[in-house]
């Protein structure tokens, strides 16, 4: 659950004003594109939400934390609520694919035998059945974009947030992964994915809040709102 | 759970050694070589400390007894108020016989003809603790009763005590900094291995993980690297202090110093404080260097 009221963000070295008097509001069990040119402040509201920046003005709740006075050692607890997803996958690489998802969940300090049971079955679901030796360099980009979704997914986190999670890869891997979204999105988990591919926001049909210049310019259900933007 | 969940951090730290073995081997390299050289400088002040002291031990203040005090157990009774005197060590009594001997064998023996015991005064050899208190020492001995003379080095002494202030501040100053440098120098190796992790880190960060859950891997490794850098650096000091000393002691006994003057302490007597203090260093860099190189990767 995401409820952003009248936020603004100004970076304080450049004095660039990101987002401007934002307000948004994300129920339980939504699905959500964040759509928008660069520079519109799409990837500081994603920080936002991440904790990784705090809003200048306004406030912030995600998945019932405020994010505009959570304390640094609050932070944690508050992104095991989340699975970040990002375009560059950041897997590490001299771990395993097994290794790599099941680290997210030793992070949070989950015995062994939960480990073990829980990390097969998120790969089975990503469809990485059988790759759980593999080294992330020995995948595809695709590949490794799945193993990053079965990272986000282990802990069971109330919602998905991926930053341009199709950026890097072609368009029939990016329509089976937004559909795999789609798939995780019907088992209950809230999805919020930002990008700017109209053509598979298009194909979903689902709510889609568009920022340019900092303002939310149009929130709404079922395609890519395409006054000025290609 | 929190026990198999430190287990896990502590084999990650050995994995990330393992993972990281360029880096790791850098580490203990740059820890090895920083002790060795603080070391040899710490170890080589200790000597000339020694020495020096050695040096000044041979420097022996001799007390004459007076002319009328003829009888050899007259002249030994003198002792006790010698020996109480504050900064003497020890007293050794020299009877005019020996004194006589001990100057005849310097000589040739035509030149004993004629020379009389009774040309010699009975004497105390008198050592000191410090050399530096010597000209009070020596007008305390000349006050008892019995004393004829002392005759002490005085100009000798205070060159002594000279050098010695000079090696003390010479080697403290070069160990205080060498410590700076050997600090500097590791905990920026440190932060060089923590570099190429950031993503690392980055992508803890943002699963969840707290700063401490972060940093016990690190603090493992640091502990690690350290006590192998500060165990081999202990062991590359030993061979070449031994080394050192065989040569220079091979030298020396050709020489015209003799043994009893120039001797190097023992690596076994400096071996536990040698590594202990080695030991502490290469600990602390490691650790504090680890955890203080990753700090900014944390406020993420």
């Amino acid at each position: 659950m995401i409820r952003m009221s009248n936020v603004t963000e100004v970076y304080d070295s450049s004095g660039t004003v990101a987002l401007d008097g934002i307000d948004l509001s994300i129920d339980e069990g939504e699905f959500v594109f964040l759509v928008g040119p660069s520079g519109s402040g799409k990837t500081t509201l994603m920080k936002l939400i991440t904790g990784e920046v705090r809003a200048t003005n306004g406030t912030v709740v995600v998945n019932d934390f405020d994010m505009t006075r959570i304390k640094r050692r609050k932070l944690p607890k508050m992104r095991r609520t989340l699975g970040v997803i990002f375009q560059d996958y950041r897997l590490i690489e001299n771990m395993t694919v097994y290794d790599n998802v099941a680290f997210a969940m030793r992070v949070v300090g989950a015995p062994n035998r939960e480990i073990r049971k829980r990390v097969p079955y998120v790969l089975e679901l990503v469809g990485l059945k059988g790759c759980e030796k593999r080294l992330p360099n020995e995948l595809s980009g695709g590949e490794q974009q799945r193993v990053a979704i079965a990272r986000a997914l282990v802990n069971s986190p109330r919602m998905i947030v991926a930053d341009e999670p199709t950026g890097n890869l072609d368009p029939v891997r990016s329509l089976e992964l937004m559909l795999l979204f789609e798939k995780i999105n019907e088992m209950g988990t809230t999805v919020l994915v930002v990008t700017h591919e109209k053509e598979l926001v298009n194909a979903l049909a689902k709510r889609v809040v568009t920022i340019e210049n900092g303002h939310v310019i149009n929130d709404g259900q079922g395609g890519y709102f395409s006054d000025g933007i290609e | 759970m929190v026990l198999s969940r430190s287990g896990y951090l502590i084999r990650e730290g050995f994995r990330s050694i393992k993972t990281h073995s360029f880096m790791s081997f850098a580490s203990v390299t740059i820890i090895m070589a920083c002790l060795i050289i603080m070391g040899s400088v710490t170890l080589l002040s200790f000597n000339i400390d020694a020495l020096i002291k050695n040096l000044e031990d041979q420097n022996e203040v001799v007390a004459f007894v007076e002319d009328a005090v003829t009888e050899e157990a007259d002249a030994r009774a003198l002792q006790p108020a010698l020996e109480a005197v504050e900064n003497v060590q020890s007293v050794e009594f020299i009877s005019r016989e020996e004194a006589m001997e001990k100057f005849m064998s310097k000589y040739d023996d035509s030149l004993r003809e004629g020379i009389d015991p009774s040309v010699f005064r009975h004497r105390f050899v008198v050592h000191l603790t410090d050399i530096a208190q010597m000209k009070e020492t020596q007008a305390e001995m000349e006050n008892i009763v019995g004393i004829a003379k002392v005759k002490a080095h005085l100009e000798y002494a205070s060159a002594f005590v000279t050098i010695r202030n000079i090696v003390s501040v010479v080697s403290l100053v070069l160990t205080v900094i060498l410590v700076f440098v050997s600090v500097f120098i590791m905990s920026n190796t440190i932060k060089l291995t923590t570099f190429g992790r950031r993503e690392e880190i980055a992508i803890m960060k943002m699963v969840g993980a707290t700063n401490s859950f972060i940093r016990l891997p690190f603090v493992v490794e640091g502990l690690v690297l350290g006590l192998l850098g500060g165990g081999l650096a202990f062991l590359a000091e030993w061979g070449l202090y031994g080394l050192i000393t065989s040569r220079v002691m091979g030298t020396v006994s050709n020489s015209i110093l003799t043994e009893s003057i120039f001797t190097l302490i023992p690596f076994k007597t400096l071996a536990l404080p040698v590594l202990i203090v080695f030991m502490s260093i290469s600990v602390l860099v490691g650790v504090f260097g680890g955890v203080n190189a990753i700090r900014n990767y944390l406020k993420v």
